[in-house]
């Protein structure tokens, strides 16, 4: 069955979302640059997020036994107003990274580690 | 509010307040002011606040029962107040209690105590300034052979003096006699304490043990004393009380002395039954009840009574009660501690050593005297007759200004014993407070010279009398106290009162009891003698030629603080022994009316003395009797008086022909009859020898088994030793190193490389997400 002759249903919002999360991945793995890497994270709470919305959506799983409200987008919100206040800590760190070694490359950043 | 919630209150603070003080100069001691100079201030404030309450006491017990009028009638209104502040125990029958039993003799021993205590604290801001800085001890050799420098003490001088002054008043307030021997014992340490201030002289060192360790063998006869009354009696309460069960327990003295047999002494019943215990045995064997035993035991008592039963316990009470006496009063044969006493400070020995505690011994002996039968009082008489002529001679000898004036506090307190044996209770008591006001202010004066001077030593003082006119003066108005001057048969210092009236009784006593009326003629002497002493003291000072340059020149009067309560002190010794003018109001009346029950009226023959009768105290006080004595008393102070004179004064005979001239005599009595000697010999020496012995066993026998018993513990110690670092230590070291080379490894996957971490957390989360795909059994997992 070829999804890209179905109408548009729940799996396609799943394989977005784990596009995305791939996406975010990678990019926290490959990137050095310290906003890249922030970048990222928000790519792997946005596929995640994706999951949820599309979980809790009465739309796309209609008649669902297992359906049970709109907890799925509450918490959707709620992660992002987690991203929002993480992006803010991360940012603030990655600045004072910035002006304590005029880098923000994160393999700079390891002296937490002894 | 009613005297009998009045009184109590008033001097229960009374009481109280040196103990307060004493509690905050513990806790703050040097920090309060310069040297602790504060703590002078909080005891004095202590101390006057107790003598205003006492005075106040004093005044409500006047008022609400005056003096004067029928003497018998009045001692009968006066009862005494007693109860219970504090319950500490009831153990059976035995009930131990913080009470109080306040009767005239208390509030006026309260009056006194205070009062005096206040005058000398007051003198020691003076005489212990020298305390507030460093103190350097001239009289004491360091090894390395220099003198010894040390902090003041000021504080604790005054520390220990607030603890007095709160244990004394608690022997003269206590309701119970277990009270009484605890407080009894805390003058004695408190004594001790003071004696030995200068701790770091071995004589005071010496001296203070002394007068601790004699006054054991005292007390120990009194806790035998105490023994008999509480197996005899049943209780430790001067008066009745209510127990749980809401009888009525009668006191000791309503028991002794019931009010059936009209306050005659009277066997108790429990004295009675221990003495008869094989009959009671019989009865209780053969009787078919316990009920029936016991109206049977109730219906013989009286028989034995009669016989005799029991007189031989309440002799021993008696005896054990004095014995206590003995060692506090420093009677014959355990006066030897308290001459050593004047190691202490001079105040210390004013207050303690003169005015308060050891005439607590005879205030002791007033208290319990309706327990005393005559064969007891007969002994009091005699221990008291034979001190007071012993202490006397030695008193003539002695050349320690403070020496003299202990001698002579022996002395006057044999006096006060003599009077109680003989029958003259107020005699005795009246004697104890006019004492205490003169030997106090003496002992001021004396510690004033010894202040001024530097020395103890009266042949090196001489002519002081320009140089320190207060001194000079009031100590002679204590002089002529102590000897009783007055005009015969009119008017006279306070000694003289009290002197005359024990003199009286022992005269009306000798009149009823020729074979004891060398009792009267040791007494005349004795006065004879304190004038002489006192005299011989008075001129060695204060006249003459200055004998030592170097005295003489360092001598100057006291400050103020010092000599005002030596004037205070001087009208007290000067008036205390009269009525106020054209009343009644006096001491002796007060004495009088604080009389215990059923002592008025003399006593009958004892049962072991059918001779001796005790002639009442009233009767005394008629001229037949009251005339002769007055100018023999008169005339025997006189003679004393004239032979210091001359010697000492006039310089008509001299003093050391007259030592020469009784050779043998004078170095026997210098020797201070030689008792220090004797016990040295009889009890010392073969104490210490026995602890030697003691030692030596415990060196050898003893300590050897202890070595043994250490060195076989060693040896398996050394044994377990090896074993701990062999096999214990080498198992928890091995763990440790494993653990640590584990931890070095795992160390090296902490890269620090951020990228590396999130690269492994994707990559473990596939894998875990692989390896749940292909291990978990959904059966596990549920539905």
């Amino acid at each position: 069955m070829d999804p890209l002759t179905q109408p548009i249903g729940l799996e396609h919002y799943l394989v977005v979302g784990a596009v995305l999360f791939v996406c975010g991945v990678v990019c926290m793995a490959a990137k050095r640059n310290a906003v890249g890497v922030l970048m990222g994270i928000e790519l792997v709470l946005n596929g995640a997020n994706l999951n949820f919305v599309a979980f809790g959506s009465e739309y796309l799983r209609p008649g669902s036994p297992y359906w049970i409200g709109l907890d799925g987008q509450l918490i959707a919100l709620f992660v992002i107003v987690l991203a929002a206040a993480e992006a803010a800590v991360a940012l603030a760190i990655a600045l004072s990274f910035y002006n304590a070694h005029a880098t923000i490359d994160v393999d700079q950043a390891n002296e937490l580690k002894r | 509010m009613e005297l009998e919630r009045l009184l109590p209150l008033l001097l229960g603070l009374a009481w109280l307040l040196p103990l307060a003080s004493f509690a905050l100069i513990v806790l703050l001691g040097p920090r309060m002011g310069r040297g602790g100079r504060c703590a002078g201030y909080v005891a004095i404030l202590a101390i006057a606040a107790a003598m205003v309450l006492s005075l106040a006491a004093l005044a409500a017990w006047l008022i609400a029962y005056p003096l004067g009028g029928d003497a018998h009638a009045a001692a009968r209104a006066a009862k005494p107040i007693s109860g219970d502040w504090y319950p500490l125990g009831v153990f059976g029958s035995l009930r131990i209690t913080i009470g109080y039993y306040i009767d005239g003799l208390t509030v006026a021993m309260f009056a006194m105590v205070t009062l005096v205590a206040t005058c000398i604290h007051v003198y020691s801001l003076g005489y212990m300034h020298e305390e507030l800085e460093d103190v350097t001890d001239p009289l004491v050799t360091l090894s390395n052979g220099q003198t010894l420098t040390r902090r003041g003490r000021f504080h604790r001088f005054f520390q220990y003096m607030s603890l007095f002054c709160f244990s004394m008043l608690g022997l003269v307030i206590a309701g119970n006699v277990a009270m009484v021997f605890v407080f009894w014992e805390l003058v004695g340490i408190c004594s001790y304490l003071l004696i030995g201030f200068y701790i770091e002289r071995k004589s005071a060192c010496n001296a203070a043990n002394k007068a601790f360790i004699v006054n054991r063998v005292g007390d120990f006869g009194m806790i035998v004393g105490l023994m008999a009354i509480w197996s005899g009696l049943g209780t430790f309460s001067f008066d009745k009380y209510e127990d749980s069960q809401g009888h009525t327990v009668p006191g000791i003295f309503s028991q002794v002395r019931p009010t059936s047999a009209e306050h005659a002494l009277v066997v108790p019943d429990g004295m009675v039954r221990a003495a008869a215990r094989a009959e009671i045995a019989e009865i209780y064997g053969t009787s078919p009840s316990v009920e029936e035993a016991e109206k049977t035991i109730r219906r013989l008592v009286p028989g034995w009574r009669s016989e005799g039963l029991g007189y031989g316990l309440l002799v021993i009470a008696g005896l054990g009660i004095f014995c206590g006496c003995v060692g506090k009063s420093a009677q014959f044969p355990l006066h030897v501690w308290l001459p050593d006493a004047m190691e202490g400070p001079t105040p210390v020995s004013a207050l303690i050593h003169a005015a308060t505690m050891v005439a607590a011994g005879v205030y002791l002996v007033g208290r319990f005297y309706p327990v005393f039968t005559p064969e007891v009082l007969l002994v009091i008489a005699v221990v008291g007759c034979i001190t007071l002529f012993i202490a006397a001679t030695i008193a003539l000898t002695a050349t320690d200004i403070k020496r003299v004036l202990a001698y002579s506090t022996v002395s006057q307190l044999g006096y006060m014993m003599l009077a109680l044996g003989a029958g003259g209770w107020v005699a005795g008591l009246f004697h104890l407070f006019t004492h205490a006001f003169f030997k106090a202010l003496l002992f001021l004066c004396s510690g004033s010279v010894i202040h001024a001077t530097g020395t103890n030593e009266m042949p090196k003082m001489g002519g002081l009398l320009k140089k320190m006119p207060w001194t000079a003066g009031t100590m002679l108005v204590g002089c002529l106290a102590i000897s009783g001057a007055g005009i015969p048969l009119v008017i006279g210092l306070s000694g003289y009162y009290s002197k005359d009236s024990i003199l009286a009784q022992l005269y009306s006593y000798a009149a009823q009891n020729p074979a004891y009326g060398w009792l009267f003629y040791v007494a005349a002497g004795g006065a004879a003698l304190t004038a002489l002493y006192m005299f011989r003291l008075w001129f060695l000072t204060f006249v003459g030629k200055p004998r030592d340059e170097h005295v003489s020149a360092h001598a100057h009067e006291s400050p103020k603080v010092m000599y005002v309560p030596l004037v205070v002190l001087a009208v007290f010794a000067a008036i205390l022994g009269g009525n106020v003018p054209f009343t009644d109001l006096g001491l002796q009346p007060l004495l009088e009316q604080a009389r215990p029950m059923g002592t008025a009226e003399g006593a009958p023959a004892g049962l072991f003395l059918p001779g001796v009768t005790m002639p009442a105290e009233h009767l005394s006080h008629a001229d037949a009797i009251h005339t002769p004595v007055s100018l023999t008393a008169f005339a025997a102070a006189l003679a004393g008086f004239l032979l210091a004179a001359a010697i000492y004064w006039w310089r008509v005979l001299d003093a050391d022909a007259l030592r020469r001239a009784f050779g043998p005599v004078y170095t026997f009595v210098r020797g201070k009859w030689c008792f220090d000697e004797l016990y040295q010999f009889l009890f010392v020496r073969p104490a210490l020898r026995i602890a030697s012995l003691a030692a030596a066993v415990d060196k050898f026998a003893i300590d050897g088994l202890a070595h043994a018993l250490a060195r076989s513990v060693r040896l398996l110690s050394v044994f377990d030793d090896l074993i701990d670092r062999l096999f214990v230590d080498g198992l928890v070291n091995l763990t440790a190193q494993r653990v640590y080379a584990i931890g070095l490894r795992l160390r090296e996957v902490q890269t620090g490389r951020l990228r590396q971490y999130v690269t492994w957390i994707a990559v473990g989360t596939v894998g875990l997400f692989v390896l749940v795909m292909f291990f978990w059994s959904y059966a596990l997992a549920g539905p």
